[in-house]
């Protein structure tokens, strides 16, 4: 039986890293070269840690499934990142950073590495400068900071609208230094398709280059997981169209826990969906909460007239107007935190006072903020943004409201990792948003790149050494090892069994199906009759997939639809999963609404007597219910509060 | 408003980077002018599984203008009949009914096509392994206000740094210059004290880098600028062209 360990240091909180890594093993240079490290991602986590990896000394390969590691998702994120840097001197710190996104979590994030986390967020900021991260600064030469949601500080550090862009350049650049000095190997288009584990160890992976079709096998003393998040199960999200869980999903297959998958983020501010068509859904940075109001009429027969094109929003007076997110929750007004906005969003519309024609769209109006700084400031803290919108729906958004509606956006589950980010696979990390750690139950704006950079400059290095240094006996395999060869077979297998099935039916057609059961059933409201009929039609969906899908072309090459296809059926296993752990989390708690529990004023309600726990589910083979174990959280330092924003 | 229209599509199609390539028509019908160009080709290649054929490939990943990875030259421009934006951000609505659109791979000696509409890019990632960084490692670094940077430059860094490394600049030159992709990443980190103190050589290897790969020379043609989805500005390449007189005096 898998035992789970979380190996959080003894002693006080503030001293738990500082402690570790005065006690951790050290690897000398000479043995560092004979060290091969695997990364498999290149967004914030994976880049920034293979960088580190190569600097310091090691063997690194890493992977992408982009053409470029500049491509990864990363790359799109828009509003900011937090570190407790207390440069406007608004009274923050490490403890309240801390404080901040244990209560943002709901309260079912592991103290230990939060804090961490907050500890390190500072050392991020001074390492993007010194990169050249062009951040925002005030005219006096120093950096400026911004707020979002869930805090009532001003922590959040960006770049324009593109903050995620910048900084993933920076360790973009700091990793393609390191290719340059051969400590880092390259390889683009290529997709982890197995894991590989040698005596009970992950020791390589399988990939397959996706420009030639070829398998190939890749030994390494570690291997890190950076692949992003699952979001796209719902098909439609503010993910990329890339976006994955299937590395993940191998881990999980292969012994690693998936920790918390329930836990999915969705974001208040996207643009509402407009047809059957709709690829994806664009989010509107939560950055725009800070100037903008979101309303709805406060009245239903101008709601409605709204919807049948006869009104405007400019036409609705002030006192006509429902600001409910400032009615509900007047100490953080439009910024409170996104599991609270979505809901609160989604009780109006269902109420009857959405706008758009769908009616499932609120405002988002800056109106009160232009009248106030000038288009000029508004321009240019947020003009991407606008532009991007106004590009998309074709409303000008200086002079008419933004209409928006919540959105899958980000997944706080993921692989369970212990403080060392390891997985229950000895050498095998897991950093980023494909790891659980560190958001809870939601996660608070800016603070996904924080975690993904904080994991790979500040924690994996030491993590990771400290792991290898137990190593440093272990001769590289040549591949030829019988377990590449099985596991390189099996992948194989899975390929030619889906170009096989020969069926009628598109890759995407299922994943469209998929994401409406699960946006229907394990979206931002769930109950248990709902889940339990989830699970029977996901169920019934994989059965058909792999029955009746038709994916086109052959192994050989390129062949995209195989690749989607190959995705997609991970999916479905992960969709199923989640809404297992959906079910079986009888509470509310951030991103995680059960219906049956909330307050008398529709606040989400916990269980902290029962569920006060991180849910990680064992594989136990094909078609086999997982098995639940669980992570038992400590509460030492924050008190277990029922949240409140009023 | 939202509006319904048919099209012909003529459209580049390629096995793999030995065959020829040539190109092919498609009808497709009903498409509504508030979808994305990405969602009417998401349309066509639906069709076409259908239909039994494979579907065509094209480059994409964020569909929101950031990655960088969509390309394709629709009726001749790179990124299409919109200005600053992505086609991924180009939308039905500058199409008419009846319509006739020609799509094809970015064209260029630098960017080898792989199949369809994709190319190969890497050489990109290249031209920055040579020197588009600041060469620090992780960790003993000063206080990120320990240098005060006016926000001028600060402002003027960062729309250098908007670049998405897209290639249309290149696609757009008809002597297939990288010099706009170069002189973006040489101007953001030649304007911030950090990426100042290697300014000169960074320009010099990053420059013998891209010649290397086979992109051609800069001829002031401004055909890059204007196809740049980002707004990069040729002043960048005047400004890289300082730095770069600047490495060869100190040679
Ligand atoms: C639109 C948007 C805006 C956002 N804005 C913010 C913000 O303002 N602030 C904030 O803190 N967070 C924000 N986030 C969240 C944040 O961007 C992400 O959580 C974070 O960037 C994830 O980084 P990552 O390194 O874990 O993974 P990613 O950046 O997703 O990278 C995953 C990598 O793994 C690779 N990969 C995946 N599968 C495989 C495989 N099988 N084989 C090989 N390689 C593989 C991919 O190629 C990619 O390189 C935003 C997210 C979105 C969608
Ligand atoms: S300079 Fe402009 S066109 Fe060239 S790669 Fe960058 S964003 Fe694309
Ligand atoms: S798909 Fe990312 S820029 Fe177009």
């Amino acid at each position: 039986m898998v035992k789970i360990d979380a190996k959080i240091p003894e002693g006080p909180l503030a001293q738990k890293w500082t402690k570790y890594k005065a006690n951790q093993k050290l690897v000398n240079p000479a043995n560092k070269r004979k060290l091969d490290i695997i990364v498999v991602g290149t967004g914030l986590a994976g880049a920034s840690a293979a960088a580190s990896f190569g600097e310091m000394g090691f063997n690194v390969k890493i992977f992408t499934i982009q053409d470029s590691p500049r491509r990864a998702h990363s790359i799109a994120a828009q509003g900011g990142i937090n570190a407790a840097k207390n440069y406007p001197n608004d009274g923050d710190s490490v403890h309240r950073l801390f404080t901040d996104t244990v209560k943002g979590g709901d309260y079912r994030a592991r103290e230990a590495n939060v804090y961490r986390l907050a500890e390190v967020s500072n050392s991020i900021i001074d390492q993007c400068v010194a990169q050249g991260v062009p951040f925002a600064r005030e005219y006096g030469g120093l950096l400026d900071n911004r707020s979002f949601g869930g805090a009532q500080v001003s922590r959040t550090f960006y770049a324009k609208g593109q903050t995620g862009q910048q900084l993933l350049l920076g360790a973009y650049q700091a990793l393609m230094r390191q290719v340059e000095m051969k400590t880092v190997k390259l390889y683009t288009r290529n997709e982890l398709v197995d894991i590989v584990i040698v005596d009970g160890k992950a020791r390589g992976i399988i990939s397959r280059d996706l420009v030639t079709g070829e398998f190939q096998r890749h030994f390494a003393h570690a291997v890190v997981l950076a692949t992003g998040g699952y979001g796209n199960t719902f098909f439609l999200s503010t993910n990329a169209m890339g976006s994955n869980g299937s590395a993940a999903w191998q881990a999980y297959k292969k012994g690693a826990m998936f920790a918390n998958p329930c836990f999915a983020q969705i974001h208040p501010t996207c643009i509402p969906v407009h047809g059957e068509f709709q690829s994806k859904l664009t989010l509107m940075s939560e950055s725009l909460r800070n100037d903008g109001r979101i309303w709805v009429p406060a009245k239903k027969e101008d709601a409605e007239a709204i919807r049948a094109g006869k009104l405007k929003p400019t036409q609705i007076a002030e006192d006509d107007r429902d600001y409910f997110l400032e009615r509900r929750y007047p100490a953080f007004g439009n910024l409170v935190p996104r599991d609270v906005a979505s809901r609160a969003a989604k009780e109006r519309c269902d109420a009857g006072y959405g706008v758009g024609a769908t009616g499932l769209a609120v405002y988002l109006d800056f109106k009160s903020s232009i009248e106030r700084l000038g288009e000029d400031v508004i321009r240019a803290r947020y003009g991407n943004l606008f532009q991007m919108y106004e590009k998309i729906v074709d409303d000008n958004p200086y002079k008419t409201p933004m209409m928006i509606y919540p959105a899958i956006h980000y997944t706080m589950g993921g692989i369970w990792v212990d403080y060392e980010l390891q997985t229950t696979v000895p050498g095998l990390f897991c950093a980023g948003e494909a790891n659980f750690s560190d958001h809870g139950a939601n996660r608070l704006g800016a603070s996904a790149l924080m975690q993904g950079l904080a994991d790979g400059y500040f924690v994996l290095p030491y993590t990771v050494q400290n792991y290898l240094a137990d190593d440093i006996r272990t001769p590289r395999m040549t591949g030829n090892e019988k377990e590449f060869v099985e596991a390189e077979q099996s992948a194989k297998d899975r390929f030619t069994k889906l170009l096989n099935v020969k069926g009628n039916r598109s890759v995407d057609s299922f994943h469209k199906e998929l994401g409406l059961t699960m946006w229907d059933f394990v979206g931002m409201a769930r109950n248990s009759e709902g889940l339990k009929q989830a699970i029977e039609k996901i169920r019934a969906i994989k059965k058909e997939f792999w029955s009746n899908v038709k994916v086109t072309g052959d192994a050989e090459g390129m062949n995209i639809e195989l690749e989607k296809a190959n995705r997609l059926a991970d999916f479905i296993e992960i969709g199923e999963l989640m809404a297992i752990d959906a079910l079986h989390r009888e509470e509310s708690c951030g991103g995680h609404f059960r219906e049956e529990f909330q307050t008398e004023e529709g606040e989400a309600k916990r269980q902290d007597d029962k569920f006060a726990y991180v849910g990680c589910w064992e594989y136990k083979g094909e078609n086999q219910e997982p098995e639940l174990h669980k992570e038992e959280l400590q509460f030492v330092d924050v008190k277990l509060i029922q949240r409140n924003y009023k | 408003m939202e509006n319904y229209i048919n099209l012909t599509l003529k459209v580049w199609r390629q096995k793999n980077a030995r065959e020829k390539g040539r190109f092919e028509t498609y009808q497709v019908k009903n498409i509504s002018t508030d979808s994305s160009f990405l969602e009417m080709l998401d349309i066509l290649n639906e069709q076409l599984i259908n239909e039994g054929q494979e579907p065509v490939a094209f480059d994409h990943d964020c569909r929101e203008g950031i990655c960088g990875m969509c390309s394709l030259y629709i009726n001749g421009r790179p990124h299409g009949p919109d200005d600053d934006i992505t086609t991924c951000q180009l939308h039905m609505r500058k199409f008419k009914n009846g319509e006739t659109i020609w799509i094809e791979p970015w064209r260029s000696a630098g960017f080898p096509v792989i199949k369809d509409l994709i190319v190969n890019r890497t050489a990109f990632d290249q031209i920055i392994a040579a020197g588009g960084y600041v060469s620090v490692n992780t960790g003993g670094v000063p206080d990120a206000n320990a240098i005060p940077i006016p926000k001028d430059d600060a402002d003027e860094a960062m729309d250098a740094a908007s670049c998405i490394g897209c290639g249309a600049c290149v696609a757009a030159c008809k002597n297939g210059s990288a010099m706009l992709f170069v002189s973006a990443k040489v101007s953001q980190l030649a304007l911030l004290p950090q990426g100042r103190v290697e300014a000169a050589r960074r320009a010099k290897n990053m420059v013998a880098k891209m010649d290397e790969l086979g992109f051609g020379n800069c001829t002031n043609t401004g055909a890059c600028e204007v196809e740049c989805p980002k707004g990069i500005s040729v002043a960048n390449i005047a400004r890289l062209n300082r730095e770069f007189l600047k490495a060869k005096l100190q040679d």
